[in-house]
């Protein structure tokens, strides 16, 4: 495929290992975050950690957003679709989350509520028009790169009154993320965490630019480098990486500059601003409670906004003890740090979050990566 | 969920959407968030939405800047005799 099999080449990927290994400084170590799940997945699908030196590693950011939900928010969907009126249209991902007392949307379904898998906004849009005498709520997750889809489907909604439709929005933003590992105990006091750089989220960027990261460039001193996808594209951001910090700099650089530009979407951008504004605070799975790191639904579309409809109240609920995804999320812990990855927790039976979406750090581990690190860690150990 | 893959557009629709092909499969895609899609162009597809345009000059110079990289002295040098000669 086009503009996709050209950044797979396997010889130019060992030359970029190659020059990896060449320029990265044996005295010293390299850690670096992938924020965004998206790259955690390419980095275990194609063993990307196998070609880099062993003083270079990544660590896995939060950038899933399944992953990110709390619990209760879940539960808000969860409770929304027991509404014998509902048909609650989600992302297929986010059937198998648990949420409070191990229920799921998936058992929630099974025992007889109406929810439907949908590939984006636009199929749940479709599925309102298509039951007019039933409530239609899309279930709206995401960064960045989801929002604007939402947003389109709103203004969609208003312009057509389509007024069994509504929208549960969950949008949370990267930058506040990215802001709050920086901000993270163990990335500041106790220095348990080091992250000396960041590869900044490709599709993300596609609409915010990549202007956002300057101030962490600036302010923490971290060089971020938004990369695409590919496996080559993600060797050329550990080697733009590594030229940079060994340099001592600290900049923003854009190796995915086929997608994103400073500014990045702008046409995107201001749907997003007509149809959200601002959450005073939101809750994040593993990063707590952030001021303005997530969206809600402005006034001028309240007929659509789902949380205004049912008056629906957000409840924090504590994760299972058991489970380590809120660490793993922080980058404070590895899936095999988790007492039950792979044995109690499964891709089929997931406790936590982070086995569930194919970008969550555990299935991406328990899918691509598990086989590779269980010897070593016994020769550790 | 947060898979996007390039597609090319190959029929463009009159309400903000398009069709486009993905490694021959083709699907329609709303293209209401990017402005003036035409036939031929690259864009990003996710959850059904262009997210953004593909610049083909951008995306051959990545490969060059990847290609360029230290090559293995057997493969340089014949290009040195060249320059020589
Ligand atoms: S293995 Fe399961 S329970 Fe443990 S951190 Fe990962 S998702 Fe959570």
């Amino acid at each position: 495929m086009r503009y996709v099999d050209e950044y797979r080449d396997g010889a130019l990927a060992s030359r970029a290992a190659a020059a990896i290994a060449a320029e990265a400084d044996p005295g010293r170590h390299y850690a670096l975050m992938e924020f965004c799940g998206g790259h955690t997945h390419a980095i275990c699908r194609y063993g990307i950690e196998d070609l880099l030196p062993p003083n270079v590693s990544m660590i896995h950011g939060p950038g899933c957003p399944v992953c990110v939900l709390p619990i209760g928010r879940l539960d808000m969907a969860i409770e929304l679709a027991m509404r014998p009126e509902v048909i609650l249209c989600t992302y297929g991902d986010m059937m198998r989350v648990p949420g409070r007392d191990r229920t799921s949307l998936m058992k929630a379904k099974a025992g007889g509520a109406d929810i439907r898998m949908v590939y984006g906004s636009g199929d749940a849009l479709r599925v309102a028009r298509d039951n007019p005498g039933r409530e239609v709520v899309f279930f709206a997750i995401g960064f960045e790169t989801t929002a604007p889809t939402t947003a389109v489907a709103l203004v969609q909604a208003a312009a057509l009154n389509l007024r069994n439709f509504s929208v549960f929005a969950n949008h949370v933003l990267t930058p506040s993320a990215i802001q709050a590992i920086l901000d993270s105990p163990e990335v500041t006091a106790t220095g348990t965490v080091r992250v000396d750089g960041f590869i900044g989220p490709g599709h993300v960027s596609t609409i915010i630019g990549s202007a956002p990261y300057e101030r962490f460039a600036r302010d923490y001193r971290r060089p971020i480098v938004v990369s695409g996808f590919e496996p080559l594209d993600i060797m050329q951001s550990v080697l733009m990486l590594v030229r940079q910090l060994n340099e001592g700099r600290c900049e923003v650089e854009n190796q995915f500059s086929r997608a994103v530009s400073r500014d990045g979407n702008g046409k995107a951008q201001a749907l997003v601003e007509r149809v959200f504004e601002l959450r005073d605070s939101f809750e994040w799975r593993g990063l707590g409670t952030i001021p303005d790191s997530a969206l809600q639904i402005r006034e001028e579309f309240a007929d659509w906004d789902a949380e205004r409809r049912w008056q629906l109240r957000y409840v924090p609920v504590a994760d299972n003890r058991a489970c380590s995804c809120a660490q793993i999320l922080r980058g404070a812990k590895k899936p095999l740090d988790c007492a039950i990855f792979g044995t109690a927790c499964t891709p089929e039976n997931p406790m936590g979050s982070c086995m569930v979406s194919p970008e969550g750090s555990c299935a991406a581990y328990y899918l691509y990566g598990r086989w590779r690190d269980i010897p070593q860690q016994a020769k550790a150990g | 969920m947060c898979l996007a893959l390039p597609a090319r557009i190959v029929e463009i629709h009159s309400d903000d959407s398009a069709t486009v092909s993905l490694g021959g499969v083709r699907k329609q895609v709303s293209t209401a968030l990017i402005e003036e899609p035409a036939v031929g162009d690259y864009v990003i597809v996710h959850v059904g939405y262009a997210l953004s345009r593909l610049d083909p000059a951008e995306a051959e110079r990545t490969l060059a800047l990847l290609a360029a990289l230290d090559r293995p002295a057997r493969e340089q040098e014949p290009e040195q005799e060249d320059a020589a000669a």
